[in-house]
């Protein structure tokens, strides 16, 4: 408790006398609620909004479906108290128009600060982007207790590897498209003095992008762990990746199954994989891990960004809540080549990817295929989606192989999901 | 980053040496530079409209360099970043611009009257002639750092200005965002078009936010003066048509840009230009005239000459691929250009090419000959 208090003494953002009640995470979460954040300096501005809103006639994406002049002139003069700008959280939506069937976001976040004093903007944008889900009325459960994940053992001859994956911010440094060299060097502190805390299966070591050697690199690559410099304008354009490779780096356990990407899109990206269909020892592993890393972080003073109504936060506003994406690579070529299969995957609530990741196709009729919700539901619920999902794609593989239909299967499996979807998320039906 | 300066007192809170960058791989003008105690003194500075170290320095951080080009690492936001931040660019113009001192003056000379000969380069030879340079309006911020309202105010007034011009110079306006694909097509069809920057260099810089808003192309209807809007700079001036009369491309291109800095003024505003800087662009490398004036010439013997380098640094002329900058020379033809910007006026730096060009054919026509060029060898100017 003592030394959550000094941090949040020490911590640079201007809270004025709301930096003296209590300590710890509750006080933080109470901090942030929305009426609470004393937004920065306003900004300086020579010309009227009308002059400066952005021509978004030919965009496609969720920034552009949500920003009106009226919201944008409310907005533009305001900062959060690290200084950061709505102009700096639309850029990358200015830029990227958007692709006629592909509906990007258009918008990140700066700082924890920045989902609350421009709450007016982005309240709608997650509201589109995740189903429905109002940040104004509802709260994200989270859930990390594996023990609860059922049937979570794939069929071998057809699931070839399984991986989960989430982000975690550290409360107090901005987020990668504002964080200065400063504070994105105190994230990888931070990060590998308590990644070094780690023991037994989970005991690793951190490869610094700055510092490693050629072999390193050559394994890393081999291991497919390394991450490069963003391509994507979608990332440049936010400014996340000014100042590579420095406090770039990657950690991962010695046997290969737990890895944690410093400083990438998010301050950290971990990730639990194994080759085969082990999801349940995969998710157990994620969430060990998880846990361990958040008590060697408050061990020092430190904590994850999060509250009730968003979840856990991270810089995009599509990776809210869990930030969580379960996949699995999974043989399907007859399926796949079946009319019907992209809309069962939109009933079992999954999406396809090829096997390189996002915007690639697949090979050789093997499918990434993951959960597609992120916030809304907890980490338990999604990957039990995923298991469940996947036995079922796995079982209609298999009919197919034999000549059998799957018509009246699906038929039954549809009705039991609608069933259990309107019981429990009612925004669904 | 446009008005947000509220970020340069985040980073207050942090040491400078915990905010110095890591320059131990970068090989650039700025890198060699900045050293700690530097960045220490002018890290909480900024310009009137709030441009700040990091802003300026952000390309060259984020771009190293190559082991053989040095390139500058650090660009202008507006026309006071090259006052509040002397202390680091008075020393990337000297190293850029051979040696010049922040106590030199810069001549300005756009009578083109003053220029000798330059209409008779052999077309045999000179594919095309081209000049062009840069202007910057006084009281806007640059590319890098201007917002939309200020991209879109350089824009119409430039519109304006150029829709009074007469004669040979009368055209017409091209909004990037509102051009059909027919205008397109042609545009790329006259070499005229621009397209979105895709260096890192210039990227990293902030210069290709809101693309294409507010950006666009104008040219006469005789297809030999063209300006830029809104790219690298708020104008890129080009005056240019095939063939080998140099002369008459400088003419022109005095001419309308006198013009157009008149038309300016006539609505109230003037070019950034000041004794010392001469005229103020983005880029430190192009102060001074902003101007290369340059040809397209064929010579494929000299370019396998092995004193060919030593002779265009001695005419103080650079190559460049047909492409322009970053770009190979295809088929023996060169792009050849003065290298120098700040510290010859702009009569001085055509003159040169136009000298320069001349020696360089007569060389090339020896060794079609067989001939040696030895006793054309030119001092260093």
């Amino acid at each position: 408790m003592a030394t959550s208090f000094s941090r949040l003494l020490s911590s640079r953002r201007n809270l004025g006398i709301l930096s003296l009640v209590g300590a710890g995470s509750v006080t933080a979460a109470f901090l942030l609620h929305r009426e609470h954040v004393t937004a920065g300096v306003p900004v300086r501005r020579r010309y009227p909004a009308s002059a400066e809103y952005p021509d978004l006639r030919k965009h496609n994406n969720c920034m552009a479906s949500s920003l009106t002049p009226a919201i944008y002139s409310k907005l533009c003069d305001k900062a959060t108290p690290n200084g950061y700008t709505l102009d700096e959280a639309i850029q990358t939506g200015v830029d990227n128009p958007g692709h006629p069937f592909i509906k990007t976001v258009g918008m990140v976040a700066g700082d924890e600060e920045s989902y609350e004093v421009f709450a007016d903007l982005l309240d709608p944008i997650i509201k589109e982007r995740h189903n429905g889900y109002d940040p104004r009325t509802m709260t994200h459960p989270t859930d990390l207790d594996a023990s609860k994940i059922q049937s979570g053992q794939f069929d071998d001859r057809y699931v070839l590897s399984s991986r989960v994956r989430t982000g975690r911010s550290i409360r107090g440094l901005s987020l990668p498209p504002a964080c200065t060299r400063a504070e994105r060097r105190e994230v990888e502190r931070v990060v590998v003095d308590a990644l070094s805390g780690l023991k037994g299966d989970l005991k690793g070591k951190y490869y610094s992008l700055t510092q490693m050697t050629e072999q390193e690199q050559q394994q890393l690559i081999d291991d497919h762990f390394l991450f490069d410099k963003p391509v994507s304008p979608l990332l440049t354009c936010a400014g996340m990746a000014r100042d590579w490779p420095d406090a770039r780096g990657i950690w991962h356990n010695n046997e290969k199954t737990f890895l944690i990407w410093v400083n990438e899109e998010d301050h950290t990206r971990v990730i639990s994989m194994e080759k085969g269909g082990n999801m349940k020892r995969v998710f157990e592993r994620f969430c060990r891990g998880l846990k361990e890393v958040e008590h060697l972080i408050q061990e020092r003073g430190w904590e994850f960004m999060w509250n009730p109504r968003l979840g856990y936060i991270l810089t995009c506003p599509s990776n809210l809540g869990t930030g969580l994406r379960a996949g699995v690579h999974v043989k399907l070529p007859l399926l796949s080549k079946d009319a019907r299969f992209s809309k069962i995957l939109d009933n079992l609530r999954l999406q396809k990817r090829g096997t390189g990741g996002v915007d690639t196709a697949a090979v050789g009729g093997v499918f990434d295929i993951s959960n597609l919700d992120r916030l809304g539901q907890s980490e338990v619920q999604l990957v039990q989606t995923v298991v469940d999902g996947v036995n079922y794609l796995i079982e209609c593989e298999k009919r197919l192989e034999k000549g059998q239909d799957i018509k009246v299967w699906m038929t039954l499996l549809l009705f039991r999901l609608f069933l259990i979807r309107a019981v429990n998320d009612p925004p669904f039906l | 980053m446009p008005f947000g300066n509220t970020h340069n007192q985040l980073k207050m809170k942090f040491s400078s040496e915990a905010e110095y960058p890591d320059l131990s791989k970068h090989n650039n003008h700025m890198a060699k530079v900045l050293t700690p105690a530097m960045y220490e003194r002018l890290r909480s500075k900024q310009t009137p409209s709030g441009f700040t170290l990091d802003d300026v320095i952000q390309t060259g951080v984020d771009n190293p360099g190559h082991p053989f080009i040095m390139t500058v690492g650090c660009v202008a936001g507006d026309e006071e970043t090259y006052e509040v931040f002397k202390e680091l660019l008075d020393p990337v113009i000297s190293d850029r611009h051979g040696g010049y001192k922040p106590t030199d003056k810069h001549k300005t000379d756009l009578n083109s009257n003053n220029l000798k000969g330059g209409d008779d380069l052999d077309p045999n030879y000179v594919l095309s002639s081209r000049v062009r340079t840069g202007r910057s309006i006084r009281g806007f911020c640059l590319p890098p750092h201007c917002s939309r309202g200020e991209r879109r105010a350089v824009e119409t007034l430039s519109i304006e200005a150029l829709a009074s011009l007469t004669g040979d110079l009368k055209g017409k306006y091209y909004a990037l965002k509102n051009m059909t694909d027919a205008e397109q097509q042609q545009l790329i069809d006259d070499h005229f078009l621009f397209d979105k920057p895709v260096s890192p260099l210039l990227l990293a810089s902030g210069m290709a936010r809101d693309w294409p808003d507010a950006r666009g192309i104008w040219h006469n209807d005789n297809k030999t003066f063209l300006v830029w809007v809104n790219e690298e700079d708020h104008l890129r001036v080009i005056s240019m048509q095939k063939g080998g009369n140099m002369k008459e491309v400088f003419n022109r291109f005095c001419t309308g840009l006198t013009k157009i800095e008149t038309l300016f003024k006539e609505r109230g505003h003037a070019f950034m230009w000041n004794e010392h800087l001469g005229y103020v662009l983005t880029c430190p490398s192009n102060l001074g005239t902003g101007l290369r004036a340059g040809v397209h010439v064929k010579l494929p013997n000299m370019s396998k000459n092995a004193k060919f380098e030593e002779i265009l640094k001695r005419l103080r002329l650079q190559k460049r691929g047909t492409g322009g900058v970053d770009t190979a020379a295809v088929g023996g033809v060169f792009d050849i250009s003065n290298a120098d910007r700040l510290g010859f006026s702009e009569v001085e730096l055509v003159q040169m090419v136009v000298d320069g060009i001349k020696l360089l054919i007569e060389m090339e026509k020896r060794l079609e000959k067989g001939q040696s060029i030895d006793d054309l060898m030119p001092a260093q100017k």
